[in-house]
């Protein structure tokens, strides 16, 4: 008979199998998936999950694509393990852009090179000011932080395509929604010739640096992990509720603004109606998968962002829908999730009658 | 000839990963006897009963009853058999109502008939109930009588009753017994599961003793003393504590006036206008039954539901109701709450982590927001070997700990703190004998030293030992502190059943 | 007075939806499992019973399809939570990821397909009385049907043993299962009723409502239903009302837009998530209040050990 048995401390083996092991489930699932689509799996897979790592241009774009991810997943997964479950990042990244994005809109011929570190400062404050709304209602009113942070996302896109199709529309652009391009000094310096991985690939990448010292070494990062795993205890210790709720709330909702003017002013260069592929959604995904460990989501959206430049690879070669990647994530998600049980129990075969150790 | 046995156990083993809670245990009972399992904390008695119950399944060993062998797959096949149970940590729903509750027990049936077949036995046996009302409206001794009723209304050959009395009063105490008397005289069996020596020897005809999950004898309690069961249960022999050689200064570490608290939990007990004070070199006993504010006061003293409806909280001489806990901690209050998975500690945080819990401020653990963990760890070395705490070392988790070596890193953890106040709750509640002790000692030694400690517990006998003053709380009140040598348990007993809405607690059991 | 008749009408198909998907969590959570996927399940039974009315022709087996559907994704879901004990929260969200996903790729061959539609049930005399006939007996078959649905369920959870030990189970686990009933098979069958009911839900979208599929075109019910379990303060009947007020804003929202007050129609589209927020604050201000009604065991795993 086999049973779970909750282990002694957590396996910390289990835990980097779990997400590696979710993955090669999930390109298996993908491929069933695919031969049900009548493509052969074997290409459709090296597609997906090999090609975009096979040229310079390809790790670019993965690189691109992997800094919102990181940024906006290593919040996440710091509310995550305070147990506030912000799921609205969507909305921070769109309020982020939008906000950040206001002088390059507005001085839309400046020059003077200071615009462009005003506009960062101004999406993180765009995004902590749309992550401040569900931070206050639920510290002053107990009002579900997943729900409020949600409906947000659905109010900041309405408000995206307002803006671009009314008063920010640029006057010369056809009647096509969508502001003017951006001066060239609002635009985020692109790191090498040719490629478009820009300054914003390289602050993604040393957020989850900074993010782990904070975690490890300093006192905050113990109460974030106190106040998520036992809430009576963190009340016992003293550590304050509604500052544990507000400084997470602000803290991913900041990194989301970030991305967001990020996305903006660097591949993008305008504001459209639609400016995220989903990035706020996605990032629950990498923030789990990572095991809301800042390595592990720099892994983690890594790994993601080859599958979405994987995903437009199999679009134009391989006539693959984009919505397949949609399909993985939440696949991937499940399997993790499954395979999470093995981090916290393991399984034991126990014979009627055997004398336990 | 002796009778038939209802019921027999042989060979009942049991093992859980990593402990072995039952191991070839015999156990007989006869119809109409009122039979102990006596045993510490640990010593495999819930697991047993939860066997017999069918609520766990026993890795080898037969059961018997009268004398057939029986297989006892699940709670319903138990009661087909004619076992009842009644509960310690009460299987009752609390948004629910008594009839309901009854109700969810039995085979599916009208609830106007069962309403009336409730009210009946309830009359019979002395137990009054009220049907319409909600479990969380009522106290732990009505909620113990619905449990009783629940069990009864299937007619049962043997009841099963765990540490019935760790939740009444010793008034609710005698009418308990008088009704497992009236049961008895029907013929009917009792397993009746205590730790507690006088009362089996009140009580029982006979008496299984329990230990580290081995039968290790079967006596008569009545010819035994209460000194002579203490020894079998506990398998040495066991002093009492020697106390402590503080006497009460004048010096006031802890001032409480006309407090009222409003309970934050959803069917909470309110605080109202309870006033007392602790001396250096004493310590005061709050006694009470579970539910009636003891975790509000606490709360309130440690600061963690923040600022009180009224009155005032004075630490070490300062006002100290609208500071933060770290801050009382920082004045040298130390703090150990009645939760210990999860309140105490962090259940998947290793020791190290949770010693910087409370003492991160008074010990200096923090500059600049970052922590100084080797220190940290020198001190979970220091509270692990003088407290005498068993451990896989100091990266071991809080959950692999017993709870009675939990309990004491926590009592440990707060004491090398050195505080000149100390406010523990419910200080030995579940932990085995030699663990309590060893609290107890630490406790006293403390106190000898010169701080004051303040003790809420609703184990009567705890109190009695550790304390020099003694106060009740019921329904959110206290009744004035007396010293102990100036108040029997009789009137604590009283003090406890107090101002609490007792519809005709005079039973006419056994009349 | 025909405009007013027409908005009420109108008011009812938006609040349909949300009644069946609510009605379904309601009682999941009534059994202590919490289960965020309601959009995502909302839109695999939008897809599937949309494909099943385009190949079949029928529109009773997209409802069957939808319903069904749904309730194989809250499988999923009930399989990792309740057998693998997981949080309910992270795979409630996966599996809003996923049904977003799984319906956007399945959907692919149906954008801008049309299909046989539900029309109202024409009752003789009845449906023909001046002004109430309409309002009471004009509508499609399935307003009712959720109406009926909301009020069995009401019913059960109340009147029922087994809905009595449903309650119980969400109270507390830990007694139901010393007393001996099958916790986990119980919420099993919650969560697969929810599913079913979050399935037939978005089915009435792609069916009735608009009647057509568009990706990801529950824009947040699921959400809203969940918000208005909250609402309804795990009340049955007060569901019905959330619904209707939801609906009521939704079609307030679209005429104050096609009457071009001067408001910009973004703004005006999101007034219903607004609203959510609003009332989610109105219903939350009393944390115990909201402890006293919710579920006791709301969330949390379970494990018996044997």
């Amino acid at each position: 008979m086999l049973v779970l048995e909750a282990r002694a401390t957590q396996s910390a083996t289990a835990a980097w199998l779990s997400p590696l092991l979710a993955m090669v489930l999930t390109a298996l699932t993908g491929a069933v998936i695919f031969l049900a689509m009548g493509k052969t799996p074997g290409i459709a897979l090296y597609i997906y999950f090999v090609e975009p790592l096979t040229s310079w241009s390809g790790l670019s774009e993965v690189a691109v694509k992997a800094g919102p991810l990181i940024l906006i997943g290593i919040g996440l997964s710091l509310g995550f393990r305070a147990g506030v479950w912000n799921i609205g990042a969507e909305g921070q990244f769109i309020a982020g852009a939008l906000l950040g994005s206001a002088p390059a809109v507005y001085f839309y011929d400046s020059v003077n090179p200071l615009i462009l570190p005003a506009m960062l400062a101004m999406g993180v404050l765009g995004g902590m000011g749309w992550a401040a709304i569900p931070a206050f209602l639920k510290t002053r009113f107990n009002a579900n932080e997943i729900l409020v942070s949600l409906m947000l996302v659905y109010v900041a896109e309405l408000l995206l395509v307002h803006l671009v199709q009314g008063p920010w529309r640029n006057p010369q652009g056809w009647g096509f929604p969508g502001t003017r391009m951006f001066p060239d000094v609002a635009l985020l310096p692109m790191l090498f010739p040719g490629y478009r991985v820009h300054l914003g690939t390289l602050i993604a990448m040393a957020v989850p640096l900074l993010a782990w010292f904070v975690l490890t070494k300093s006192r905050f990062g113990f109460q974030v992990q106190v106040f998520g795993s036992a809430p009576l205890a963190a009340r016992h210790a003293g550590i304050n509720n509604h500052r544990m709720v507000w400084t997470t709330l602000l803290i991913s909702g900041g990194l989301a603004g970030l991305a967001g003017v990020m996305e903006a002013a660097s591949t993008i260069g305008q504001l459209m109606p639609k400016i995220s592929p989903g990035y706020g959604f996605t990032a629950i995904i990498v923030a789990f998968l990572g095991r809301l460990h800042p390595v592990g989501v720099a892994l983690a959206g890594t790994a993601i962002a080859v599958t979405y430049i994987g995903g437009e690879g199999a679009q134009i070669s391989a006539g693959l829908p984009k919505a397949v990647t949609g399909l993985f994530q939440g696949i991937i998600l499940f399997y993790l999730l499954a395979f999470d049980l093995l981090t916290r129990y393991r399984l034991v075969r126990i014979r009627r009658g055997e004398r336990a150790a | 000839m002796t009778p038939q046995p209802l019921l027999q156990l042989q060979n009942i083993r049991k093992a859980f990963p990593g402990c072995l809670a039952n191991d070839d245990i015999d156990l007989e009972v006869t119809p109409g006897e009122i039979h102990a399992l006596l045993g510490e904390n640990g010593a495999g008695k819930s697991t047993l009963v939860k066997i017999i119950y069918g609520a766990l399944r026993p890795d080898q060993g037969q059961i018997r009853w009268r004398g057939d062998a029986v297989e006892i797959p699940n709670p319903a096949a138990a009661r087909t058999l004619g076992i009842g149970m009644v509960f310690q940590h009460f299987s009752l729903f609390e948004s629910m109502t008594t009839l309901e509750n009854v109700a969810l027990a039995l085979p599916p049936q009208n609830l106007g008939e069962l309403r009336v077949h409730l009210e009946q036995t309830a009359r019979d046996y002395g137990l009054a109930l009220q049907p319409d009302r909600h479990v969380y409206d009522l106290s732990m001794g009505e909620r113990q009588r619905i449990e009783i009723v629940r069990c009864l209304l299937q007619n049962p050959s043997l009841l099963i009753l765990d540490e019935p009395t760790s939740v009444l009063t010793p008034q609710e105490t005698e009418t308990l017994f008088a009704t497992l008397g009236t049961l008895a005289r029907e013929g009917r069996s009792i397993l009746y599961i205590s730790h507690k020596l006088e009362e089996v020897r009140m009580l029982c005809d006979r008496a299984t003793i329990l230990r580290g999950g081995r039968r290790v004898d079967d006596c008569i309690p009545a010819k035994e003393t209460a000194h002579s069961l203490a020894e079998k249960m506990i398998g040495r022999r066991v002093e009492s504590p020697p106390g402590h050689s503080a006497s009460a200064s004048s010096e006031i570490r802890l001032q409480v006036s006309d407090l009222s608290v409003q309970s934050d939990q959803p069917h909470g007990t309110d605080i109202a206008g309870v006033s007392f004070s602790v001396h250096a070199g004493e310590i005061l006993g709050i006694a009470g039954i579970a539910g009636n504010g003891q975790i509000e006061l606490m709360s309130a003293l440690s600061g963690e539901t923040g600022s009180p409806r009224a009155g005032s909280i004075q630490m070490l001489a300062t006002e100290v109701s609208t500071l933060a806990p770290m801050a009382r901690r920082r004045l040298g209050a130390v703090f150990v709450p009645e939760e210990r998975i999860g309140q105490a500690a962090v259940s998947d945080l290793n020791l190290v982590q949770n010693s910087f819990l409370t003492s991160a401020d008074r010990m200096g653990f923090v500059s600049h927001g970052l922590v100084d963990w080797a220190g940290v760890e020198r001190y979970a070395g220091e509270i692990l070997t003088r407290f005498d705490v068993k451990a896989a070392g100091t990266a071991a988790l809080a959950n692999s700990l017993s709870g009675g070596n939990l309990q004491k890193f926590i009592v440990g953890r707060e004491i090398l703190q050195q505080p000149q106040l100390l406010v523990v709750s419910q200080p030995t509640w579940g932990v085995d004998a030699g663990a309590a002790a060893a609290i107890h000692e630490q406790i006293q030694q403390l106190v000898s030293a010169g701080a004051g400690a303040l003790v809420i517990s609703q184990d009567l006998d705890e109190i009695f030992a550790l304390c020099d003053r003694i106060a009740v709380i019921s329904q959110g009140s206290l009744s004035p502190p007396r010293p102990t040598a100036k108040i029997t348990t009789q009137e604590v007993g009283l003090l406890m059943g107090a101002s609490r809405e007792q519809p005709q607690e005079i039973s006419h059991a056994g009349a | 007075m025909e405009l007013l008749i027409a908005s009420i009408m109108t008011m009812m198909t938006a609040a349909t939806p949300l009644v069946f998907a609510a009605t379904g969590e309601l009682v999941s959570e009534k059994s202590g499992v919490l289960n965020l996927g309601v959009e995502g399940m909302m839109l695999i039974g939008a897809v599937f019973g949309f494909a099943a009315v385009t190949l079949t022709g029928t529109p009773l087996a997209g409802l069957l399809v939808g319903s069904l559907s749904g309730l194989l994704a809250a499988l999923i879901f009930a399989v990792l939570t309740l057998t693998l004990l997981s949080n309910q929260v992270a795979t409630g969200l996966a599996l809003t990821i996923f049904g977003t996903g799984l319906s956007a790729l399945v959907g692919l061959d149906y954008v801008g397909e049309t299909i046989v539609q539900i029309r109202a049930v024409h009752l003789p005399v009845l449906s023909d009385l001046p002004i109430v006939g309409r309002l009471l007996f004009g509508h499609d078959p399935l307003v009712y049907l959720a109406i009926v649905i909301l009020g069995l369920s009401g019913w059960f959870l109340k009147h029922t043993r087994w809905g009595m030990i449903l309650r119980a189970v969400g109270d507390s686990d830990g007694s139901a299962h010393a007393i001996g009933y099958p916790v986990i098979a119980i919420r099993y069958a919650a969560v697969a009723f929810g599913g079913a009911m979050a399935g037939l839900g978005g089915a009435y979208l792609s069916l009735v409502y608009t009647p057509l599929w568009a990706e990801n075109m529950t824009a947040g019910r699921g959400w809203i239903a969940l918000a208005l379990v909250v609402f309804a303060s795990w009340r049955p009947s007060r569901v019905l009302l959330g619904a209707i007020l939801f609906g009521g804003i939704t079609i307030l929202q679209l005429n104050a837009q096609a009457a071009g007050f001067g408001i910009p129609g973004a703004f005006m589209s999101m007034l219903p998530y607004i609203a959510t927020i609003v009332v989610l604050v109105l219903i939350s201000r009393d944390p115990i209040r909201i402890r006293l009604n919710a579920p006791a065991c709301l969330g949390r795993p379970f494990r018996a050990e044997r």
